[in-house]
């Protein structure tokens, strides 16, 4: 359709910040909500391919994975993405750093599925012709291509979590964080997404309590009361974090 | 195929149709079926309608009768309106009125994906960027309300359960506190998947006024 008016989504991107993919940076980072301080002077270098975090509920490890794509910004110090503050580059930290939600009914916005995976990409203003390119792979890659056409709310949970993953994927971003992406799902859906996050290239932070998803992780912090309270290869990690649970 | 999912994702010729093609010619029947208040002319325009969704559109005669039953007893009642009030040429005219642009707009519905009705939608309103408005938010509110509605009565219907399951004997008085708190939750997060997903990248236009 020929428009008079030349819409803004229309225009090409411009990234202003196209840097090399090194290192998410925590320096000396609090925040709080109100009166109540949920992470307290965390300072850490995350450069690993995969990184888990584990913690009790309400510990603070929610709020760490929102820091690293600017969801929530320091009450004090600093977050760095690639040498990039969050809190004065948030639109170029949020197209290098994707995040998928536990609750993917809350992540998926449009009616039907292809809709939905295209959103990003037009907020991104990618050319239509490459928009339905990449929508199409990325479906066809998730085993959503038969639903392209399909409203979003008839599919299985197993498949929004599939369809909100394959939303932020098709992002293409240099690193994906995920917040808890199995705790509502049965084991066959929980093994899928296992091994969608076993095979990404990119790098990946998973907040979990499914400590399986963890098996072949570089590294696993554990958080507890706002702060990191272990650090290191997942054997020793998890296995200090059980028998202190226990 | 549902109420709020309309689109039939089968190869018709009115699925390469142009969305706004279809909304206009939606726009131009409504126009035509109250400027020439015949009998005969909403008739055959019911005809046409019911061909093109057939034909046109693909739809099988279960699928068009399904979009007329949720108004039907609408229908109905207007015609005993009209009987009492008027006479039944009148009411036939008007049934045959609502019952053709029903149709006809679950035809431009059943044909057009949502993302190219609201293209068309923010097409209508880019002149408004003049003053500010940005119609692109517009268009995302229509498709989000499409989306969220079976999903909060989804919500409604899970509440209700677990209140009867626990012996509630006035669900709907007590669905509206918990539902609206499930709704915020929800509000929330989608906010903030909104933002993760890049919604606020593009910049609000400036107003005429403001422009240097």
């Amino acid at each position: 359709m020929a428009r008079p008016w030349r819409r803004a989504a229309d225009r090409p991107a411009q990234d202003d910040a196209v840097l090399p993919r090194t290192a998410v940076e925590l320096v000396g980072v609090t925040h709080s909500y109100g009166d109540r301080t949920v992470l307290r002077d965390v300072s850490v270098v995350l450069a690993e391919h995969r990184v888990g975090v584990i913690g009790s509920n309400g510990s603070g490890k929610s709020t760490f994975a929102r820091l690293l794509n600017g969801l929530v910004l320091p009450t004090a110090g600093r977050v760095l993405v690639d040498g990039l503050d969050t809190a004065e580059h948030l639109r170029a930290v949020r197209r290098r750093v994707g995040f998928v939600f536990q609750d993917p009914d809350a992540q998926i916005v449009h009616p039907t599925v292809a809709e939905d995976v295209a959103f990003g990409l037009h907020n991104q203003r990618v050319p239509a012709a490459e928009r339905e390119q990449r929508v199409a792979e990325v479906l066809a890659r998730y085993g959503l291509a038969g639903h392209a056409d399909h409203p979003a709310h008839l599919l299985s949970g197993g498949q929004k979590q599939l369809l909100a993953i394959a939303g932020v994927l098709v992002m293409r971003p240099a690193r994906v964080v995920f917040d808890e992406p199995t705790t509502l799902l049965d084991l066959a859906n929980r093994r899928r997404v296992a091994r969608v996050v076993e095979e990404l290239e990119q790098d990946v932070l998973v907040v979990t309590h499914d400590l399986d998803l963890l098996a072949g992780f570089d590294r696993v912090l554990v958080v507890e009361d706002g702060r990191v309270v272990a650090d290191g290869a997942p054997g020793e990690t998890v296995g200090w974090y059980v028998a202190r649970m226990s | 195929m549902t109420l709020l999912a309309l689109y039939s994702p089968r190869p018709g010729a009115l699925h390469r149709t142009p969305a706004g093609w279809k909304l206009a010619a939606l726009a131009g029947l409504s126009v035509l079926l109250f400027a020439v208040p015949e009998l005969p002319v909403a008739a055959t325009a019911l005809a046409v309608v019911v061909l093109l969704a057939l034909a046109g559109a693909r739809l099988t005669a279960r699928q068009v009768l399904a979009q007329v039953r949720p108004v039907w007893l609408w229908l109905a009642g207007l015609l005993a309106f009209h009987l009492v009030v008027t006479d039944l040429a009148t009411g036939a005219l008007a049934v045959l009125r609502l019952a053709t642009l029903v149709l006809a707009a679950a035809v431009v519905t059943a044909t057009s994906r949502v993302a190219e009705l609201v293209a068309v939608i923010e097409w209508l309103l880019a002149p408004l960027r003049l003053v500010g408005v940005r119609p692109g938010r517009i268009g995302l509110a229509i498709a989000m309300t499409l989306r969220f509605i079976p999903l909060v009565a989804e919500r409604a219907g899970r509440i209700r359960e677990a209140q009867a399951a626990r012996g509630a004997t006035r669900p709907l008085f007590l669905l509206l506190v918990p539902l609206l708190v499930q709704v915020l939750q929800l509000a929330h997060t989608t906010a903030e998947a909104l933002d993760a997903r890049g919604a606020d990248d593009e910049a609000p236009p400036r107003p005429f006024w403001r422009r240097s």
